[in-house]
């Protein structure tokens, strides 16, 4: 089953000191960079547009397209914006990413740039994660010293320069308009569109703002070709990404494969469930999209099969649960989640959350109110659609496909505390260990 | 602007390309519930009660239910509200469920109930009914956020119009959201402004009672009060003022719109400055052996009479500068034509130059300039004009030029101040007397247009060289005084003419024992030597001050003749831009007003002053506006050019001016607002040669031994030679030095040493 991977952001990631300079330079980093230099802005452009490649981020917004949004003639200087403010419950992927392989992002930064007509790139990333905002600082670092970064890039005249912005620690900032508000130093919320960042941005100005995962497949396809990422995937979901299993899984971890690829070949690769369960469920791509059961195994994962099947691709965040998983308990953690993170700007998402995590603390304590399943769903209906950003909208989706999937064990809640009928400690990583211990001891 | 038609609710709506669609429906009568979106402020689309279905969005496709508020009407859009859409309605009502989950259920105590957006809405456009049992947030409360503003958080709706006001209204930051989520709250910002002029709007536009102000919380309910809408009469903005009483008592005054001048609001000196009409004058006082005795009217109309008919005709008038037009008609006749004389001066101020009476004559001629001239001017130039400070809608409207109009602001100004940071305006440091040679250097063209405040009048050559200039550069020019009676006074005939004597000359010869004076409402301590119009008043032969409040004046007069307080009587101001604006009677009038005392007075003295009614009165200010407009305006030159000031000579002078709420202003006797706290300003090199420090206390000494002491502050842009000290007691141009205050340690903890 090797032969479905196909590393390529990753292809780095277990050589030796593989977050250093001249171990990417030796693995064929900034090939892209320089061949992008040859060739003029709008062929880059282009060459990306005719990759296919979409955007990593959860939208799948096609990236060359979104560049091409900049207008040209705006007399004020462009921007560009990555977002690593990778904050969902499940989704892990720019961190592991940037930890390995931190060039990939200043290398296609650099590229976008000079694509777009911007001088400068903003790397705003996750506060939480101090070790990353280390790492993506000291490749800046050395990819200034190295000539990299600055004024006449390789000789080019091509000038550029990247800051690295530590957030404040808000979900939030991870939609485009509030980060770009945090980063103007401003409350991180989302701003009204239009006008849309592509015409007034950052500092009002152009900004074009791409998921770190996008950015760092972009070298590849400069080196290799757009034909080449092109054939991989399916036919509107080309080249391949960045696939991130955890929970109860044998092998959790990243697993670069092509779009497309089935949770039941994904699963294979990682050792299958943990030893002696089942699935119950899964997020295809992080807590803010609906919910898959064993029923959507072979759904490919890419954007269009994944909407066909009643969610989204999101971030490819595959958060597995075995069947030891009580759906309420998960279901409130994500909305508890979301009720700390709200911003507060709009009131279904402020509001309604708060009112979500009554309802469904009640039902996991088994002290729910008959009528509270169809309350729940009744919330969610008012906030799904009506709020400021997606956020919401994202809160509501894990609440109603769980009601949807598994209304059985919401109404449990009425008299049967969830933590009866699921045992919390069996859903824990140390429950199988017990389990095996206890196993060779009878042995 | 092309126009785009649209249907709502299946009605045809044709609007200016631009406009919101909860704008649209509001002009055809179509009500759509909203709590954060205000027409005035730009749309945030937080509250989101505004959602509206859109079935064709004007391309043939549908869009997910959008916020009425920031959706622009676009051409064969199709709108449904939730008159005649279940998914609206449905969103609308979940949205209100959602609002008042956390909201307390204390309208019956709350000082918005009755008035309330949020109540009214819940039951046009909410279910009635709560389905949420569980626990409510609640916060510590009130919580006091400057001396007169209150917050409530609990009842908050977070629709930030507060702390939008703040960034895009009036450029103080004195509200911020903190927090987030379901604990986001409104609360003040350490790092913002802890000073608004304009913080009772907050109170206003609060669509819930979460901000209310302290002098009206617990004071009435909204529909036992009775509301008047009058015009401001505590400066000459012409602000439209909504005042309500009950029982006989003003309760609060709030902001009237009139979108000619203050659109939507107002400051706080317009709307807490009324707690000083319950202290009035009840009976006449007649001065017997030395001492004011209560008199009937018949006594003291008598002894007035008499008193002024032993003196002749050496009589005096000052009508002080807060009268309508009416009466200050009454005192122009009563001195021409009842005591023949021409020594009639409404400007019981500073600066009543005969210069200035001279610029004033040819000013109050031909058409005013305009609010909407000023928004659509490409520059303004402010002279000797502090606009926060002396006729805030100015401010205002001048800030909302700038943001959205592109408007530059320039300004001749002895410091930058906080008022011409907020209107990003260019200074240029003028030190007093030097307005007209830095308004000649001045690129202006047609398309500009100069203000020039009261202040220049008060050192010569000022108001000449700026006209000639602005005439030269075929600009627009507009005085702007800050009483709201004093163009009309104007206009009515209280300026001196001929061999008439002006205010300080009429004080003069009082002291000297030569002239006696009829006052109407003078504040002694406006006119320009306080003291010495004090004494002036004690030698004068014989003083009738006719006045609604006692005053220094009273003390002093020989007859005092209680008047009708403004509340009281009907009438009609002249604002800066030259338009009438009317004065209702908000409680019961009271008969005797300025014009019939004076009415009264004259038929004692034979004569017959020809305003037997109001309306008598109000027709004839009206032949005088309308003669007014047709006269056209004839630039005379006959005052010399301003000499130098005297900050070229090392020695330092002063800069100052009255700050809206001075707590000097007796209109704001008794109301609680939060003044700025007072500075002292210099230039970094004055401050570096008397070897002051920044944010220590100062004293600034001036003529007369008296003194002011206020924290230093050093401003990079200050004149030359120039300190400015807020509301202080000397006119300026006054020299005065400068010393730290005392250094040894005191026992109140003033000063002292580190």
């Amino acid at each position: 089953m090797t032969d479905t991977l196909t590393p390529i952001l990753s292809q780095t990631w277990d050589k030796p000191m593989s977050w250093k300079l001249d171990t990417y330079r030796a693995n064929g980093g900034y090939d892209g960079l320089k061949k992008a230099l040859s060739m003029a802005p709008a062929d880059v452009m282009k060459t990306v547009i005719d990759s296919g490649l979409r955007g990593r981020g959860g939208a799948g917004f096609p990236t060359g397209t979104k560049w091409s949004f900049i207008p040209q003639d705006n007399p004020n200087p462009k921007y560009l914006v990555v977002n690593c403010d990778e904050s969902e419950p499940g989704t892990c992927k720019d961190v592991p990413m940037l930890m390995a392989s931190p060039q990939l992002v200043v290398e296609g930064s650099l590229i976008a740039c000079y694509a777009v007509g911007a001088h400068e790139a903003y790397i705003y990333v996750r506060g939480e994660v101090a070790h990353v905002i280390r790492r993506v600082r000291a490749a800046v670092k050395e990819a200034y010293a190295a000539g990299l970064l600055g004024k006449n890039i390789m000789g080019s005249g091509f000038d550029c320069d990247i800051v690295v912005h530590a957030g404040a620690g808000a979900y939030i900032c991870g939609e485009e308009t509030a980060l770009l508000s945090s980063l103007e130093g401003f409350r991180g919320q989302p701003r009204l569109r239009p006008p849309f960042p592509a015409v007034a941005g950052l500092y009002a100005s152009p900004t074009v703002v791409n998921n770190a995962e996008s950015i760092c497949s972009v070298p590849a396809i400069l080196v290799n070709g757009a034909e080449w990422y092109a054939a991989m995937g399916t036919e509107k979901s080309k080249g391949s990404m960045l696939y991130s299993l955890s929970g109860h899984v044998a092998h959790p971890g990243q697993y670069e494969a092509p779009l497309g690829t089935t949770m039941r070949t994904l699963l294979d690769l990682a050792g299958g469930i943990r030893p002696g369960h089942q699935l119950k469920f899964f997020t295809p791509g992080g807590s803010s999209t609906p919910i898959f059961t064993p029923a959507e195994l072979d759904v490919p994962l890419d954007y269009e099969a994944v909407s066909a099947a009643g969610s989204i691709l999101g971030t490819k965040a595959l958060q597995v649960f075995d069947e030891t998983t009580s759906v309420v308990r998960t279901t409130l953690r994500w909305t508890q989640f979301y009720q700390h993170e709200s911003c507060g700007k709009c009131t279904p998402c402020r509001e309604g959350n708060w009112w979500l995590v009554q309802v469904l603390g009640r039902l996991e304590a088994g002290q729910g109110q008959p009528g509270d399943v169809d309350k729940l769903l009744s919330i969610t209906d008012q906030m799904s659609g009506l709020s400021f950003c997606v956020l919401a909208d994202g809160a509501v989706a894990c609440v109603t496909s769980a009601v949807k999937h598994f209304r059985d064990e919401f109404e449990a809640g009425y008299h049967t505390p969830a933590w009866e009928l699921f045992p919390y400690e069996k859903s824990t990583l140390w429950a199988s260990e017990v389990a095996r211990s206890a196993k060779r001891g009878a042995a | 602007m092309t126009d785009v038609t649209l249907h709502i609710d299946n009605v045809a709506v044709t609007v200016p390309k631009g406009t919101k669609v909860i704008r649209a429906a509001e002009s055809v009568g179509i009500d759509i519930p909203r709590f954060c979106d205000h027409p005035l402020l730009d749309p945030v689309a937080a509250c989101r009660q505004c959602m509206v279905d859109v079935p064709d969005a004007g391309n043939g496709r549908g869009m997910k239910p959008q916020p009425a508020c920031a959706l622009d009407a676009m051409d064969n859009m199709v709108i449904k509200t939730a008159v005649t859409s279940d998914v609206a309605r449905n969103a609308q009502e979940g949205m209100l469920e959602f609002l008042l989950i956390n909201h307390p259920l204390d309208c019956p105590m709350c000082d918005k109930g009755g008035e309330c957006p949020l109540q009214n809405q819940a039951v046009s456009s909410g279910r009635g009914e709560s389905r949420y049992g569980g626990i409510k947030r609640t916060y510590p409360k009130p919580t006091r956020l400057t001396d007169i503003l209150l917050l409530d958080r609990e009842r908050c709706v977070l629709c930030q119009r507060c702390t939008r006001f703040g960034e895009q209204i009036s450029g103080d930051q004195l509200l911020s959201l903190v927090e987030r989520g379901a604990a986001s709250q409104i609360g003040t910002n350490p790092e913002g402004d802890q000073v608004s002029y304009f913080s009772g709007n907050l109170a206003q536009i609060c669509p819930v009672g979460a901000i209310t102000s302290a002098d009206y919380r617990f004071q009435s309910r909204p529909f036992d009060l009775v509301s008047t809408t009058t015009t401001c009469d505590n400066c000459a903005a012409g602000c439209s003022l909504r005042v309500d009483q009950r029982h006989g008592d003003v309760r609060r005054r709030l902001a009237a719109t009139n979108m000619d001048v203050n659109e939507e609001w107002n400051c706080d000196r317009g709307r807490f400055g009324f707690r000083s009409e319950s202290d009035v004058l009840t009976s006449p006082l007649v001065r017997v052996d030395g001492e004011l005795q209560p008199a009937s009217w018949p006594q003291a109309l008598s002894a007035a009479a008499t008193g002024l008919k032993i003196l002749n005709c050496q009589v005096g008038v000052i009508p002080g500068g807060r009268l309508t037009m009416e009466n200050a008609l009454a005192y122009a006749r009563f001195a021409r034509e009842v005591l023949g004389t021409a020594s009639i001066d409404a400007r019981a101020r500073r600066g009543a130059s005969a210069e200035e009476a001279d610029f004033l004559q040819r000013q109050v001629r031909g058409v005013g300039v305009t609010y909407a001239d000023l928004e659509a001017a490409r520059q303004v130039v402010l002279v000797a004009l502090e606009p926060e400070d002396e006729c805030p809608m100015i401010f205002l409207r001048l800030r909302k030029a700038v943001r959205k109009a592109g408007l530059s602001v320039t300004t001749l100004a002895p410091v930058a101040s906080t008022g011409s940071a907020k209107l990003k305006a260019t200074v240029v440091p003028t030190a007093p007397g030097d307005e007209a040679s830095a308004l000649a250097n001045l690129k202006m063209d047609a398309n500009t247009i100069v203000l020039v405040g009261e202040r220049a009048g008060g050192l010569p050559g000022i108001l000449t060289g700026v006209e000639a200039a602005v005439q030269a550069a075929g600009a627009r020019l507009a005085w702007v005084p800050r009483r709201a009676g004093e163009l009309g006074a104007l206009v009515a005939g209280c300026l001196p003419s001929g061999k008439g004597l002006a205010v300080d000359e009429m004080l003069a010869q009082a002291a000297q024992g030569k002239l006696g004076l009829v006052l109407g409402g003078v504040d002694l301590d406006d006119l320009a030597d306080p003291v010495a119009a004090r004494q002036a008043l004690v030698q004068a032969p014989f003083v009738v001050s006719l006045e609604a409040r006692p005053s220094a004046a009273t003390e002093l007069a020989d007859v005092v003749l209680p008047v009708a307080p403004l509340v009281q009587q009907a009438g009609t101001f002249m604002d800066w831009t030259l338009t009438t604006r009317p004065v209702e009677p908000v409680l019961k009038p009271q008969p005797m007003t300025d014009r019939r005392v004076l009415a009264e007075l004259a038929r004692r003295l034979g004569a017959d002053l020809g305003l037997p009614s109001f309306a008598a009165a109000h027709a004839a200010a009206e032949q005088l506006v309308a003669a007014r407009g047709g006269l056209a305006r004839v630039p005379g030159s006959h005052h010399k050019p301003a000499a130098a000031s005297g900050a070229h000579d090392g020695a330092l002078v002063l800069a100052t001016w009255r700050t809206l709420l001075t707590p000097a202003s007796r209109c704001l006797d008794g109301a609680d607002v939060t003044a700025r706290p007072a500075t002292v300003v210099v230039g970094s090199k004055a401050a570096a040669q008397a070897r002051l420090t920044a944010g220590t206390p100062i004293v600034v000494r001036g003529p007369g031994g008296a003194a002011l002491t206020a924290p230093l502050v050093v401003d990079l842009f200050a004149a030359a030679g120039v300190v400015w000290a807020p509301d202080a007691p000397w006119a300026p141009g006054t020299p005065v030095t400068l010393e730290p205050a005392s250094t040894t340690p005191t026992s109140d903890g003033q000063g002292g040493e580190r």
